[in-house]
């Protein structure tokens, strides 16, 4: 057994800050909102379902702390601190936050069992509402001088891509999981018996 | 660098070109600080024309600037008229004000501010935080590490939309997500290999 | 010259069905200059190769170089030691090729400008000057072989461990590559499929199902794995 090596978890770091700039630079549905919608979001729950929280949470601030530096890897290109001092602030805020606690909830999951995937689509589903859309709402309310009703109304054309989302991230996070299954350190021993000889690819 | 990765900085040498990342920063969150504080419709017009005069000081490319900011200026515009709409003209002018003048200072910054010394600012500011478990090395390896791996994971996404098409699955997202995630997680793992046979994190 | 050595080695990987023994309890001593690990996919040589800095660590056993246990003082040995990947796009780390020389040039120049300046004279001492400003994304295979090479022989390691370099390259970048290897001043330990190149070196190791099957020179082990391979 591999011990965790620093060089490792700092490049898997890096690896799921450029999955996500990837994700958000991808072509994405349109649906005329201010705040656009793309795989961000998959990406950044992906990031803590996968890497855990304390990893998870780094990988989405090094993105938000890039991108606010002036990297162009938020949606539609956009870049700089302008970003985070505009109303959608607050999702981005909610980003590594969500990414830790649904990392927090995977960590004390099976993850390469049958039950795997609803359990990691609640997790995440779960997250997104607590952190990205809690927050997100205040940045409207603070920032575009809405009432947190008028802001709940403006979050709700989120809930569906967040929903599909969810469920693309759960399925994806089963399959790395069972590819790499000591990426969490410490694989329960109790869903190994229900495990699917599936996808080793770890060398 | 990747050309589509240098953003919008454009290169220079006025005074705001010339001034350290750091100072630049400090000034921009003072400068929030004061457009929040004061308040009513005239003191934000008088914000937008200096932070206007600013960023064209600094001489930025109009296109590209614009389109970075398309995003904001059309919130911007939606907002205003709402909330003039809402609570009138003069709300409405402090609130749209307000929030174009903290976009037009913060793209100032990143015009005049190449990202690799804006990142050597955050790692600077970081190194008070070394007693609290934080090494600012490892936050500018890891920047410059995610530097290498955008272009790379694009040409990952694009091997497996080409591998998912050929299989006829390019309506499945699963098939064009999976191998991708998993190949990032497996260059991941030999980057780290390679950062420890180099002796990166003894 | 250093002086590598393997005592009672054994080591195993977790899978799901148990843990697998990938080398059986293996005992070398390794002096030669120039010294080849042939053998079949999943026979061990890369395992053996990658214990001789640390990247595997035995089970059973221990691996001294120049009398340094690997699993005790890893820093050390890596000073000493340097690894070559076959996918050098795995083993370049940093934007650009100045900046990926810079970071292994961390420890022996601290200030900043200067990293850079040595990273430059290293890139020119590989034909690679020009190179600095150059994505490493957009190099080709040659070069980043070529790269990843400057990068680890920039901090002047005693041995360098190279575990099939010259897999992905084409005819001429492998050859190119191979030559440059066998002329280092440094001991080398060479993991490769290029049979020519092994009986180029002073010592083959054939690896067959984690143990060391025939050892001996090169021409020789080559040519008994040609026979049964």
């Amino acid at each position: 057994m591999q011990t965790r090596r620093a060089g490792t978890d700092i490049a898997l770091i890096a690896a799921f800050a450029a999955l996500i700039a990837v994700c958000a630079l991808l072509p994405a549905l349109s649906v005329g909102t201010p705040v656009p919608i793309t795989l961000q979001t998959f990406a950044v729950l992906l990031s803590g379902a996968v890497l855990g929280m304390r990893r998870g949470f780094l990988a989405v601030l090094l993105y938000v702390v890039a991108g606010a530096a002036g990297l162009p890897v938020f949606s539609g290109g956009a870049a700089g601190l302008a970003v985070l001092t505009g109303p959608s602030a607050g999702y981005l805020v909610g980003f590594p936050l969500a990414a830790a606690l649904c990392g927090f909830i995977v960590e004390r999951l099976p993850r390469r069992s049958l039950v795997s995937v609803p359990a990691i689509f609640a997790a995440g589903l779960f997250s997104s509402a607590v952190c990205i859309h809690t927050l997100g709402m205040a940045g409207l309310v603070l920032r575009a001088d809405l009432t947190w009703a008028q802001a709940f109304d403006v979050d709700k054309i989120f809930w569906i891509g967040d929903i599909i989302k969810n469920v693309a991230m759960a399925l994806v996070a089963t399959a790395v999981h069972r590819a790499f299954p000591d990426l969490l350190g410490r694989p329960t021993r109790a869903d190994s018996t229900q495990e699917q000889p599936e996808g080793t690819l770890a060398t | 660098m990747n050309a589509d990765l240098l953003g919008i900085h454009r290169p220079g040498d006025t005074f705001l070109h010339r001034q350290r990342a750091g100072t630049k920063l400090l000034a921009l969150m003072l400068a929030s600080v004061v457009v929040v504080v004061a308040s009513g419709p005239m003191s934000a017009v008088v914000f937008v024309i200096a932070a206007a005069a600013l960023l064209v000081w600094s001489g930025a490319r109009l296109g590209v600037t614009l389109r970075a900011m398309r995003g904001l200026l059309v919130m911007a515009a939606v907002l205003g008229a709402w909330t003039a709409w809402q609570s009138g003209w003069p709300r409405s002018v402090e609130v749209v004000g307000d929030l174009v003048a903290l976009v037009l200072l913060a793209t100032t910054l990143t015009v005049t501010t190449p990202v690799d010394e804006v990142m050597d600012a955050v790692v600077h500011g970081l190194r008070p935080f070394r007693r609290l478990g934080v090494d600012p090395e490892s936050v500018g390896l890891a920047f410059s590490l995610m530097l290498r791996a955008i272009p790379s994971t694009l040409s990952l996404a694009a091997e497996a939309r080409d591998a998912a098409v050929a299989r006829g699955l390019e309506r499945s997202p699963r098939a064009r997500l999976t191998p991708l995630v998993i190949r990032v997680v497996a260059r991941a793992r030999e980057t780290g290999d390679a950062l420890h046979a180099r002796g990166v994190g003894d | 010259m250093s002086a590598i050595s393997l005592e009672q080695v054994t080591v195993r990987f977790p899978t799901h069905d148990g843990d697998v023994p990938v080398l059986h309890e293996t005992s070398l001593s390794l002096t030669e200059q120039r010294i080849a690990l042939v053998g079949p996919n999943g026979s061990g040589k890369s395992t053996l190769a990658r214990l001789l800095n640390g990247l595997v660590t035995p089970t059973t056993g221990r691996v001294l170089v120049d009398g340094l246990d690997v699993a005790r003082s890893g820093r050390e040995v890596r000073r000493r030691v340097g690894f070559v990947f076959t996918d050098p796009a795995a083993q370049l780390v940093m934007p650009t090729a100045r900046e990926d020389v810079a970071l292994s040039l961390r420890r022996t120049h601290r200030d900043k400008v200067d990293r850079l300046a040595a990273a430059d004279a290293v890139l020119a001492d590989f034909g690679l000057a020009g190179f600095g400003d150059r994505s490493v994304h957009g190099l080709s295979g040659g070069e980043r072989q070529l790269l990843a090479l400057a990068g680890v022989l920039a901090t002047a390691p005693s041995v360098l461990v190279a575990d099939e370099p010259t897999t992905l390259l084409d005819l001429g970048n492998s050859r190119r590559i191979g030559d440059l290897l066998l002329a280092l001043p440094q001991q080398l330990v060479l993991v490769t499929h290029d049979l020519e190149l092994a009986a180029r070196c002073d010592r083959a190791l054939l690896v067959r199902n984690g143990r060391i099957e025939h050892d001996g020179a090169a021409e020789d082990v080559v040519s008994s794995y040609r026979a049964t391979a």
